[in-house]
């Protein structure tokens, strides 16, 4: 089985992200980069499935500037076999990502994708459904536990309420959640080989894709802060803030 | 020179704060406060490869450089693991380099892959009570009877020895009023701890509790010959070939302790408000830290411009000395003013800056003292009369 799992640069989960002055987006010049999470356990369960033998080979794919290069690198080294980077500066929307996917599929004829469920910059929980739809493959999102059944994938799926079982034919999209497994580190010695694995470079122009965005961002601001709660004495007192100041009851 | 990291540079420090991330704080406070050795924090690297990072990949390492190791050095004691998580590698990284250069192929197969593993822990057998920094006068025996060699003395501040399996020794095998220069005489070991003769006691220090040091009394220590790195007499020399990688491994950590507390020192003067604003914005609080970071990132500078000539095959001897000097000063000063910007809390151990003054201090006062530096400087670069 062929695996095809794309990775996004994404602000590091741990920064503190700030508006831009001008309210056309957040800063992220000078700000640390990674792999989106929800992508590195895409990566990380591609490995797995590899380790188990189910998996023969592992594409690793990022779409974005030139520097997605190092996200790719780190897949590598978690133990993906080589990269694509599909190189375009300026903004791509799950549409166009969906739709470069797509084409790098009639290439590489992978038998699942998986991506994250979302990229933690925009939260647009997009992509994967889109290309599930682009390409009329069957889908299994928000993955919590996958496994290889009968010529196929028995996917858990993490849904309101509680947890829903799906078998899927292949090919097929499976989209992670944050339960379905816990990514490695990269170890020195793999780090030194991912710098041996090949990334091949291509931008959307040879793929036939239009990335023309087609929304347009009004603007962007923080949300407003959070003011301190109070402490009330008693419910007497509780149910009447809650009536007479917040007016909720 | 490049002023900025590699891509691979700049990964090797990512990963490493990714593991030390799990490492957090409270796991040094705790270590320091039990005094038991980062065994976790030991596998964790030692399983992700990571002490192989200078040794050769023919020997199971990743063969590159001193300034990738020190690259990782220095983002360990940046996560806020300071010395204790450095020391507690620190042998594994580098220590074994004149068995590289010095040792037979045999050796070099029998010593090193348990190391990179972190299946052997080693220690550092050089400094003695008696001796103090003047090296070539050691006094610890190494006696040669027949095909092996007994030892008898005494060495002061061996780290790690409570858990190292292995020993790295510099002990005398010519007496010195039989030796034709004062550098001769001196023998190299590379050999099992064995504890049945060598008593080993801790001593009780200001910090750095995690990681001990130690009296160590030889009584009778065997070693086989084939346990001996090098020629016989030539000891002095193959130690001296690894001083200056070692200088500017303490160097990159130091400048990482003072990162640490610097943005510990930061993040509170953010936070805390005093006479109604937060207290980093009275410049009184401002100018020192901001001094704080000129001089660690000038420091950073020197180390890894040493670190440059070193892996280059260059001269660095001048460079390493005064990155170590540079650093080790920048390091405590950055401590000791978190420490101050935290008020009363910097002298609480939950604020964790204590810990990181109290650690900031080894790399002022080892491997090498501050006067040595300066007096080697003086000598060496200035062309001034050697005063010691
Ligand atoms: C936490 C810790 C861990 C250590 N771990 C190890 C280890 O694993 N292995 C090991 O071998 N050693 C270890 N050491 C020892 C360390 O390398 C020595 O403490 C250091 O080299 C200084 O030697 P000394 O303590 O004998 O000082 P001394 O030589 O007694 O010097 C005392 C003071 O006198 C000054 N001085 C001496 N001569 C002169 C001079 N001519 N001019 C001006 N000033 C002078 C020195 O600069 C110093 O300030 C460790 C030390 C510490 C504190
Ligand atoms: C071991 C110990 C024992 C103690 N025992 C007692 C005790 O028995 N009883 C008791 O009442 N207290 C005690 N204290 C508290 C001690 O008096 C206070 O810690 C001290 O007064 C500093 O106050 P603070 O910690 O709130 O610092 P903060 O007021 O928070 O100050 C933090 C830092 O900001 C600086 N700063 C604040 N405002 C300005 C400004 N406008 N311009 C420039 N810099 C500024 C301060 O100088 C300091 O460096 C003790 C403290 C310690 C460490």
């Amino acid at each position: 089985m062929k695996l095809l799992v794309p990775v996004k640069r994404v602000v590091d989960y741990n920064v503190k992200v700030r508006v831009k002055a001008d309210g056309t987006g957040v800063e992220t010049a000078n700000v640390k980069m990674s792999m989106n999470p929800f992508d590195e356990i895409g990566v990380e369960e591609a490995v797995r499935l590899k380790e188990k033998g189910v998996a023969t080979e592992i594409v690793a794919v990022s779409c974005g500037p030139a520097a997605c290069a190092e996200q790719i690198r780190t897949a590598l080294a978690m133990g993906a076999d080589r990269g694509i980077l599909v190189e375009h500066d300026g903004v791509l929307e799950p549409l166009a990502v969906a739709k470069l996917l797509k084409a790098l599929v009639a290439k590489e004829s992978p038998d699942l994708v998986i991506l994250g469920k979302q990229a933690i910059d925009d939260d647009m929980n997009a992509t994967g459904q889109m290309l599930a739809a682009l390409l009329g493959w069957a889908q299994g999102t928000y993955a919590s536990k996958i496994e290889a059944a009968d010529g196929g994938l028995l996917v858990t799926r993490e849904v309101d309420g509680g947890l829903e079982r799906i078998q899927l034919k292949l090919p097929a999209i499976v989209t992670t959640d944050l339960r379905l497994n816990e990514p490695r580190y990269a170890s020195l010695p793999n780090i030194m080989k991912a710098r041996k694995k090949p990334i091949e470079n291509v931008k959307p122009a040879d793929l036939g894709v239009d990335v023309t965005p087609r929304l347009t961002v009004l603007k962007v601001a923080e949300p407003p802060t959070r003011q301190a709660g109070k402490k009330v004495a008693s419910v007497a007192e509780l149910v009447d803030k809650l009536r007479n100041e917040a007016k909720v009851i | 020179m490049g002023f900025s990291r590699t891509a691979e540079q700049q990964e090797i420090r990512e990963q490493t704060l990714r593991i030390c991330a799990d490492f957090g704080d409270d796991y040094w406070l705790r270590k320091d406060r039990e005094g038991t050795f980062p065994e976790e924090f030991f596998r964790a690297m030692a399983d992700g490869g990571w002490l192989g990072v200078a040794m050769p990949q023919e020997y199971g390492g990743a063969g590159l450089g001193i300034t990738e190791a020190s690259v990782m050095m220095q983002a360990v004691a940046e996560s806020g693991a300071c010395m204790s998580g450095a020391s507690a590698i620190h042998m594994n990284i580098f220590g074994l380099n004149p068995v590289v250069v010095f040792g037979t192929e045999a050796q070099k197969r029998r010593m090193l892959p348990p190391l990179i593993a972190g299946a052997d822990k080693a220690c550092f057998g050089v400094t003695e009570p008696n001796v103090g920094l003047n090296t070539t006068e050691l006094k610890t025996r190494a006696e040669r009877v027949g095909d092996r060699y007994v030892v008898n003395g005494q060495k002061m501040w061996i780290s790690t020895a409570q858990v190292a399996t292995k020993i790295l020794l510099l002990a005398r095998t010519t007496p010195l009023d039989q030796v034709r220069k004062k550098t001769d005489g001196l023998s190299l070991f590379y050999t099992t701890l064995d504890r049945s003769k060598v008593e080993i006691r801790l001593i009780e220090k200001m910090g750095r509790h995690a990681v001990d040091s130690n009296m160590l009394f030889f009584d009778g220590l065997e070693i086989p010959e084939e346990d001996r790195i090098g020629e016989e007499g030539k000891g002095f020399r193959y130690i001296l070939h690894g001083m200056n990688p070692e200088r500017i491994l303490i160097a990159a950590e130091a400048v990482g302790i003072g990162r640490a507390a610097l943005a510990k020192a930061s993040n509170y003067a953010k936070e805390r408000i005093v006479f109604g604003r937060p207290i980093g914005q009275n410049q009184g609080i401002q100018h020192p830290l901001a001094r704080c970071w000129a001089h660690l990132e000038a420091a950073d500078l020197m180390t890894f411009k040493a670190a440059e000539l070193y892996d280059q095959g260059q001269e660095c001897g001048a460079e390493a000395n005064a990155a170590k000097y540079l650093a080790g000063e920048a390091g405590f000063t950055a401590a000791e003013t978190a420490v101050m910007t935290h008020g009363g809390m910097g002298y609480a151990q939950e604020y964790h800056v204590e810990r990181y003054l109290r650690e900031s201090l080894i790399p002022r006062i080892a491997p090498v003292s501050r006067e040595l530096i300066l007096s080697h400087i003086a000598e060496r670069v200035l062309g001034l009369a050697k005063s010691y």
